[in-house]
């Protein structure tokens, strides 16, 4: 431009103005502010260049409107509402600010008026200069207008004061538009980054070298450790950067796209593995280069979570398989309850029945309309008992309830026993009903009580018999006390017998015998036969009594043992001498061998001789003709002496040979026997002879003789 | 034998009739000088007036029997020399055995023929006095 190129020649001195510009200079190089600086420009403009009133205009921010950010000899107030539109295109301060060319404002009141329009501003009426203030000379629209009061004519220092000041407002404004835009971009930066930060995945940016240039916390922590941390920390640190820079590698970057991969991390708190998915995308910048965005996701976490899931549904899936088999089995197990169970809830109604119950209280289509009726009644009869429990605060009723059997029509009479089940909050959930069949119980009672009656009437039964049984030993105790007297009573009949038998008998014998001897006279003929029978019958009579006396004697007990030594020759002596009458009547020739040196003998004395009385005389009876021997010898082992009787006589037939020795046997029973004797002497013989301990046994043969032993143990030791 | 010469003096106690007669017959017929006696006190009567050479004493007797008429006799010093025979008809143990507790000097047994009595009396008076003399009856 000519004009700005023009010397400055109003100065007075060139120091001095030089010293002024360089003051200006230095202060705007000061300054950053636009007001600072317009306010410190004006003052400037003032000082030096005696301009009293300026304004500048600038665009203000975001408003398109012109606005004063600085004046000088004006009161702020004046300032505040002088705007200017910019869209005012007829505006004559925006037509120089398009046209950014100088323009001159006389005064209103000047001579030689101007065509041109005059705006409203503070100078009001009086002449003002507009100058558009144009940062830097391209086509770039005026920053704003620089107003000040003054002469038509120019000073060439406010021409440059006005360019030089241009150049320091676009520069200042260019910074506040660029640091307003930073200030944004810091905003929406920091937004970023919380956004950033708050997502839980790692997110980072590296650049093609793998350097890391943004990262959230997350994965700060993963891959930024400073100096301080702990060595194991600053390891873990460090391999996963390795790790992570491996992944990118440079094969990966030239891949397009975003891009999936596992990356295995340490984890530099406790060095745990984390396995996470890495997605990475290339992001292509002309100016700063080629980066890749990553972001991790812990699938670690991930599967844990998928498994903890999958696990849960298992353990969702067994309880419910639980719960379906313990509810399966809880119905098996209430079904198979044989008597009727009820579950009734809080409303009274229904809940759950078992077939037994169903059996009784379930109507079903089809039955006989009296068996409905009768599960109806059955029904109504079992509600009632669970109202009655709902009504009343009994946790548990026991209840008798008659019910009919619905096939049958028989009375059931059931006992009820009904519990309640509560919440933990004592709220009534359900009542459980258990109805046993008491028919069973009663039947089984009925028959217990006849058992009962059977067991008492055999009781009676069993004392009645015992007492008879009593009765009888009673009785039997007698008896055999009665038969004992009468046994005793008996050896003393038979005893006195015997005595009263004899007396008369003595008296008898006696006459016949002084008789016989010719006492009363002497007697001739057949008397003396005659008393001779006499005689002889009364001796056999006397022989029979003595044989009942002994025998009475034996049964009962009163032939005590009693042992003595004797010399059994002396005894056989004795014996023959005795019987000297009849042997010497009998004819038969008696003889004895009998060894001298025979050892004496413990026995009872008079017993053997009975014995050996009753042999001797049985020989010579049982002899008619020929002999009788006696024979005594001496046997070792065991010590013993047997003494025989031996003779000639009609002899024992061998089948007879065990019955001899019976009570009141002859061996020929006929009332016209030819041998007199009671047949009580062999029995006699062997009761004696087992007394004193000894043996009679016989050898004989019939028509040929006999031969009858008495052997005799020693009964000393 | 007090008094030589002179018939030997029987006394003979028995309650029955027959048999105390038939012996008595028997006795005089043998030659022996017989007093009677039908109890035990008459017994010991007799015996004290009479004084016997034998005594044939029964012991199942009225009034007092053999045994305790023995045990008397026996006691007394005037009468204790006199031998007492006991005859019985009781056959049963032990009578022989309280007889000669008794004091008897020697037992008899019923039946006794009247000669096997004299015989058992002439045993006696001639001193021998066997006390185990036994009339035996069997045959």
């Amino acid at each position: 431009m000519a004009r700005g190129n023009r010397k400055v020649s109003d100065w007075a001195d060139a120091s001095d103005l030089d010293s002024a510009r360089l003051e200006l200079l230095e202060g705007f190089l000061n300054r950053s502010e636009i007001a600072d600086c317009t306010d410190f420009a004006l003052d400037w403009l003032s000082d030096h260049l005696n301009v009293t009133h300026s304004i500048c205009l600038a665009r203000r921010e975001g408003e398109n409107v012109l606005a004063a950010i600085g004046a000088h000899g004006f009161p702020a107030s004046s300032l505040t509402n002088f705007t200017v539109p910019t869209e005012d295109w007829r505006h004559p301060l925006i037509q120089i600010l398009a046209n950014r060319r100088h323009a001159f404002f006389a005064s209103v009141t000047s001579a030689g008026a101007e065509r041109r329009r005059r705006p409203t501003t503070p100078f009001q009426n009086d002449a003002f200069h507009a100058i558009p203030l144009r940062g830097s000379g391209g086509s770039e629209e005026a920053l704003g207008l620089l107003l000040w009061e003054g002469a038509r004519r120019i000073a060439p220092d406010v021409e440059w004061f006005a360019g030089v000041f241009a150049l320091k407002l676009a520069q200042l404004l260019r910074r506040l538009t660029l640091s307003e835009g930073d200030r944004k971009q810091e905003y929406e930066r920091s937004l970023l980054r919380a956004i950033v930060n708050a997502v839980t995945d790692p997110i980072l940016l590296t650049d093609a070298e793998g350097r890391l240039l943004i990262a959230n916390s997350r994965a700060r922590a993963l891959f930024v450790a400073s100096e301080e941390e702990s060595e194991g920390r600053r390891g873990a640190v460090g391999m996963n950067n390795m790790l992570l820079s491996s992944a990118l590698s440079s094969k990966a970057i030239e891949e397009t796209g975003a891009m999936r991969r596992e990356l295995l991390l340490v984890n530099p708190v406790d060095g745990s593995d984390l396995l996470y998915e890495l997605l990475s995308s290339v992001t292509e910048d002309s100016r700063y280069g080629t980066g890749i965005v990553s972001i991790l996701r812990n699938v670690g976490d991930l599967r844990r979570a998928t498994e903890q899931i999958e696990e849960n549904y298992q353990k969702m899936r067994r309880a419910e398989l639980q719960a379906t088999a313990e509810r399966d089995r809880l119905n098996l197990i209430i079904d198979s309850v044989a008597d009727p169970i009820v579950v009734t809830d809080a409303s009274g109604a229904t809940s759950l029945m078992n077939d037994p119950a169903e059996r009784l209280f379930a109507v079903r289509g089809g039955s006989p309309s009296v068996e409905q009726r009768r599960v109806q009644a059955n029904d109504a009869h079992f509600s009632s008992f669970v109202s009655g429990m709902l009504l009343s605060d009994d946790q548990r009723r026991v209840g008798e309830v008659t019910l009919t059997d619905p096939q049958t029509g028989a009375a059931m009479p059931v006992e009820a026993i009904a519990g309640k089940m509560m919440t933990e909050h004592g709220e009534l959930t359900a009542i459980v009903s258990i109805l046993h069949d008491r028919r069973e119980a009663m039947e089984r009672a009925a028959l217990y009580e006849q058992l009962k009656q059977a067991s008492e009437e055999l009781e009676r039964k069993v004392h009645a018999a015992t007492a008879d049984i009593a009765q009888q030993n009673e009785l039997l105790r007698r008896q055999a006390f009665e038969l004992e007297q009468a046994s005793a009573l008996k050896s003393q009949f038979l005893a006195n017998m015997s005595h009263e038998f004899r007396t008369p008998l003595n008296a008898i014998l006696g006459y016949t015998s002084m008789l016989q001897q010719g006492v009363a006279g002497p007697i001739e003929g057949p008397v003396k036969r005659h008393l001779s029978r006499v005689a002889s019958n009364g001796q056999h009579l006397l022989s029979i009594i003595n044989e009942i006396l002994d025998i009475s004697r034996i049964e009962a007990g009163r032939m005590p043992l009693q042992v003595s030594k004797f010399k059994v020759p002396d005894l056989i002596g004795e014996v023959i001498a005795e019987l000297e009458s009849i042997i010497r009547r009998s004819k038969l020739e008696v003889s004895t061998d009998v060894p001298r040196d025979l050892k004496p003998i413990y026995s009872d004395r008079q017993k053997v001789k009975q014995i050996l009385l009753n042999l001797l005389s049985n020989a010579l009876k049982f002899t008619s003709q020929g002999s009788v021997k006696i024979t005594a010898r001496a046997q070792h082992a065991p010590r013993a002496i047997a003494i025989s009787v031996t003779d000639t006589g009609i002899g024992i037939a061998p089948e007879d040979h065990g019955r001899i020795f019976e009570d009141f046997k002859q061996l020929d029973n006929s009332p016209t026997r030819a041998y007199g004797g009671t047949g009580l002497g062999l029995s006699i013989c062997r009761r004696l002879a087992d007394i004193i301990g000894g043996e009679i046994s016989v050898k004989s043969q019939l028509g040929k003789g006999s031969t009858f032993t008495l052997t005799l143990m020693h009964n000393r030791p | 034998m007090k008094k030589k010469g002179k018939k030997p003096v029987v006394l003979l106690v028995d309650d029955y009739p027959d048999a105390r007669e038939m012996y008595a017959e028997y006795l005089e017929f043998s030659g022996f000088e017989i007093v009677q006696a039908g109890n035990g006190v008459e017994a010991i009567e007799r015996a004290h007036d009479s004084h016997p050479d034998v005594i044939l004493m029964d012991l199942s007797l009225p009034v007092m029997d053999g045994w305790e008429a023995t045990r008397r006799l026996k006691a007394d010093d005037t009468t204790k020399d006199i031998p007492v025979l006991a005859v019985t008809g009781h056959a049963l143990s032990g009578v022989s055995h309280d007889a000669k507790k008794a004091g008897c000097d020697g037992f008899i047994t019923k039946p006794c023929l009247p000669e096997d009595l004299v015989a058992e009396i002439r045993k006696v008076l001639a001193g021998t006095r066997s006390a185990h003399t036994h009339a035996k009856a069997k045959a």
